[in-house]
């Protein structure tokens, strides 16, 4: 079968909201790893979106993103059906995770972002890493990823908000329990929401033990040229594009992350409400 | 007998300008370009030739055009500049070509970037660029130009035309660089730039976007796979800081950031187009610039109330283009001189709310030979703003010689080249920003066309 390039092969709807495609981008997927992400534009209109990439294909030419509709641009990609494509991909963006053999790692995924530690915990283990993986939700039914993860994780914990499945609370508690019965821990690493980055930041700093957060800013070039995704770490201010994804969590400045992240919340309303009238649904539905 | 007065350019009415992203310079009538040609004075020794940084036969072009053979004017042109239509509307002519003009010295020099964009503009208009297509048959040569700023066009068309198959690198999903994502549409109309980059295309030249080399391909790939030489003009994207506390307050842009939403992202006309802008009430740019006054500009058209240049010299020392300079103050840019921002201040929110500056003084010439800014103790004062802009200049971009080791740089990350673009590793060449620092469209250009110069004599021995 030929393919055609930016062209979706496969979907799957994962969660409400929360939808998988697998793109076909072969000079990306020959070079992919770990913790690297893309830049795509879902049409001509459209904004440059960075996305993690959840896993890929080097023979087939694939690429497997993972994304939860929450703005114009993922709800139009959501729209996509297979055999669509996308205007434009870049990538791969963004500096690999650093894989080696730390020894006893634990994995912490939040929401949509299970999807983005997945490959990254799947790399530790090959490197023969004890994984602790602890991923979370706000429910039962928007977890995603539990078989992968499970997979590749010597033991899998998991939290929901309303405690409809695993324990009831969040990815942090876990982390925090487990730290306090002296689980002996080498290395933490989480990606989701910026502010389950921190607190788990929080968390473990007591304890001194290095913590990788993977940022989520608002990008526009993805490859330094812009300064969108800027943010202080560490004292400095830093291209998360360009310099990370991923940083010591310790010296991240995440309320200046968060902050950076609400910039355009009154234009993404007014873009997503104009969508929606236009397709045809009047409001984003709960969830 | 007495020189005649040049021909001024035409402009858009001011009212007319700032309801639109319209080109401002209207560019002469066929009359105003004939009557201008013909103040040449046709010297022997052509002066301005020597301070065309790609060396195009001016005297020669502008007799053609007092000959009325536009046509002919257009090939004189063309044989050594592949995009007139934006150097004719973007080269700083009157610190090269213009500002060796003997006319220079008796009164106004000859407008001839004007008459650049005169003759291109002529032939857009009358289809003559599809024509003249003089192309070698190929050598059977693969090159590979990274960035499709003016520096990678050059080496593209340069090299299409000697016969090699050429393929440009653009990591952005529309080629052009600078031309497209920093350079707004009133200043170069993204329609031109689409015009000249299809020229590259008829010369055979394959366009790759969204391809970052450095990440989808190093250049050693690029080497082993397929090209027997690879040109890096990947230029200065990077943008500088102030350093000053404060400056990822929300509301705080980089130029490159703001124009980049705008012209490449068309945000200008949010929410048609998916990516927002932000722009206040009041508005500071940071910076004495072009650029500078690209930002500034924007920001009047997209409705900021009051938009204010904040620059730590007088404009004498601005290194904006005059012309620009007197666009932005007739659009009603505002000044705000011997200013130097110390702090950024935010609200509760982490909003920008004002920015705190000091009061300067000018002192001895320093290195540029521009009077030293000093500061005045104890003259801080905060100035209100909602939106800054900073465009106070930009570093090179890292990525290439960063995934590059053998790849010599020297300490600004500039990548080290001979005279003729040639770098530390054989048959990698660089040229435009990335080996020169900050420079000019046309300066790039002409590191370009050196290098293509290169790369044709050492493949030729291959």
């Amino acid at each position: 079968m030929m393919c055609r390039k930016f062209e979706i092969l496969e979907k799957r709807t994962l969660a409400p909201k929360i939808k998988e495609i697998v793109l076909y981008a072969p000079e990306i997927a020959r070079k992919v790893r770990a913790g690297q992400f893309i830049i795509v534009r879902v049409e001509e209109k459209g904004e440059r979106i960075p996305l993690t990439v959840a896993d890929w294909n080097r023979n087939k030419g694939t690429l497997t993103i993972v994304f939860q509709e929450i703005g114009v641009s993922t709800y139009k990609l959501g729209k996509l059906d297979i055999g669509d494509r996308l205007t434009d991909i870049a990538g791969p963006l963004g500096n690999p995770s650093k894989i080696e053999n730390y020894g006893r790692v634990i994995c912490i995924g939040g929401g949509v972002g299970i999807a983005a530690i997945y490959p990254i915990a799947r790399e530790l283990k090959k490197m023969n890493n004890y994984v602790i993986s602890i991923i979370g939700a706000r429910s039962r039914e928007l977890l995603i990823y539990e078989d992968e993860m499970r997979k590749v994780s010597d033991e899998l914990k998991i939290t929901t908000d309303d405690g409809s499945k695993g324990r009831k609370g969040f990815v942090s508690d876990e982390l925090r329990d487990m730290l306090a019965k002296g689980v002996k821990v080498d290395r933490v690493i989480a990606v989701g929401p910026a502010i389950m980055m921190k607190v788990c930041a929080d968390v473990t700093r007591p304890y001194g033990i290095k913590t990788i957060a993977s940022l989520n800013p608002i990008m526009v070039c993805g490859m330094g040229m812009c300064a969108a995704c800027r943010v202080e770490v560490g004292g400095k201010t830093r291209f998360v594009c360009f310099e990370g994804p991923e940083f010591d969590a310790h010296e991240v400045n995440f309320t200046e992350l968060m902050k950076r992240l609400n910039a355009y919340r009154e234009e993404e309303k007014i873009a997503l409400e104009k969508y929606l009238k236009k397709i045809g649904e009047v409001k984003p539905n709960a969830n | 007998m007495p020189i005649r007065r040049r021909v001024e350019m035409p402009k858009l009415p001011v009212e007319e300008r700032m309801r639109s992203f319209k080109e401002v310079a209207l560019g002469l009538t066929e009359e105003q370009a004939v009557q201008e040609a013909e103040r040449c004075l046709q010297c022997p020794h052509h002066p301005c030739t020597s301070g065309c940084p790609v060396g195009i036969d001016i005297p020669k072009f502008i007799k053609m055009i007092a000959e009325r053979n536009f046509r002919e004017a257009y090939r004189i042109i063309k044989e050594k500049n592949a995009i007139p239509a934006i150097t004719g509307r973007v080269c700083p002519q009157e610190v090269q070509c213009e500002m060796k003009c003997t006319l220079a010295r008796m009164g106004e020099p000859i407008a001839i970037g004007a008459l650049e964009r005169f003759v291109a503009d002529w032939a857009i208009r009358e289809g003559i660029v599809e024509e003249e297509i003089v192309k070698e048959d190929s050598n059977g040569m693969n090159v590979a130009v990274v960035g499709s700023g003016p520096a990678g066009i050059t080496v593209a068309a340069d090299l299409a035309k000697l016969g090699y198959d050429v393929t440009v690198f653009e990591a952005l999903h529309k080629p052009g660089g600078v031309l497209v994502y920093g350079i707004p549409e009133f200043r170069l109309p993204k329609r031109i730039v689409e015009l000249e980059i299809n020229y590259l295309k008829r010369l055979g030249v394959e366009i790759k976007t969204n391809i970052i080399i450095g990440r989808t391909y190093t250049i050693e790939e690029l080497l082993k796979e397929k090209f027997d030489a690879v040109f890096i003009g990947t230029g200065a994207g990077m943008p500088k800081f102030l350093n000053i506390p404060g400056e990822n307050l929300v509301n705080i842009y980089t130029a490159n950031e703001f124009l980049t939403r705008i012209n490449l992202m068309k945000a200008y006309l949010f929410p048609e187009y998916d990516t927002p802008i932000k722009v206040g009430r009041r508005v500071g740019v940071i910076g004495g610039g072009n650029v500078a006054m690209d930002a500034a500009r924007t920001a009047l058209r997209l409705g900021a109330e009051e938009v204010y240049i904040i620059y730590r010299r007088t404009e004498r020392e601005m290194p904006a283009r005059r012309d620009e300079v007197i666009n932005a103050k007739e659009e009603g840019v505002k000044f705000q001189l011997l200013t130097q921002p110390v702090k950024f201040i935010g609200d509760e929110n982490e909003i920008l709310r004002g920015i705190q500056c000091i009061k300067m003084k000018l002192g001895e010439p320093d290195a540029t030979g521009r009077r030293r800014p000093i500061p005045i103790p104890g003259s801080e004062f905060n100035f209100e703003v909602d939106t800054a802009i900073v465009a106070i200049g930009c570093h090179v971009n890292p990525l290439i010689q960063r995934t590059t080791p053998q790849l010599k740089t020297n300490k600004w990350g500039c990548i080290i080249v001979d005279d003729w673009g040639r770098t530390s590793m054989k048959r990698v060449y660089a040229g435009g920003d990335v080996a020169l620092g900050e420079a000019t469209v046309i300066q790039a250009m002409g590191t370009g066309r050196k290098a293509s110069t290169a790369i044709h004599q050492d493949l030729k021995k291959k």
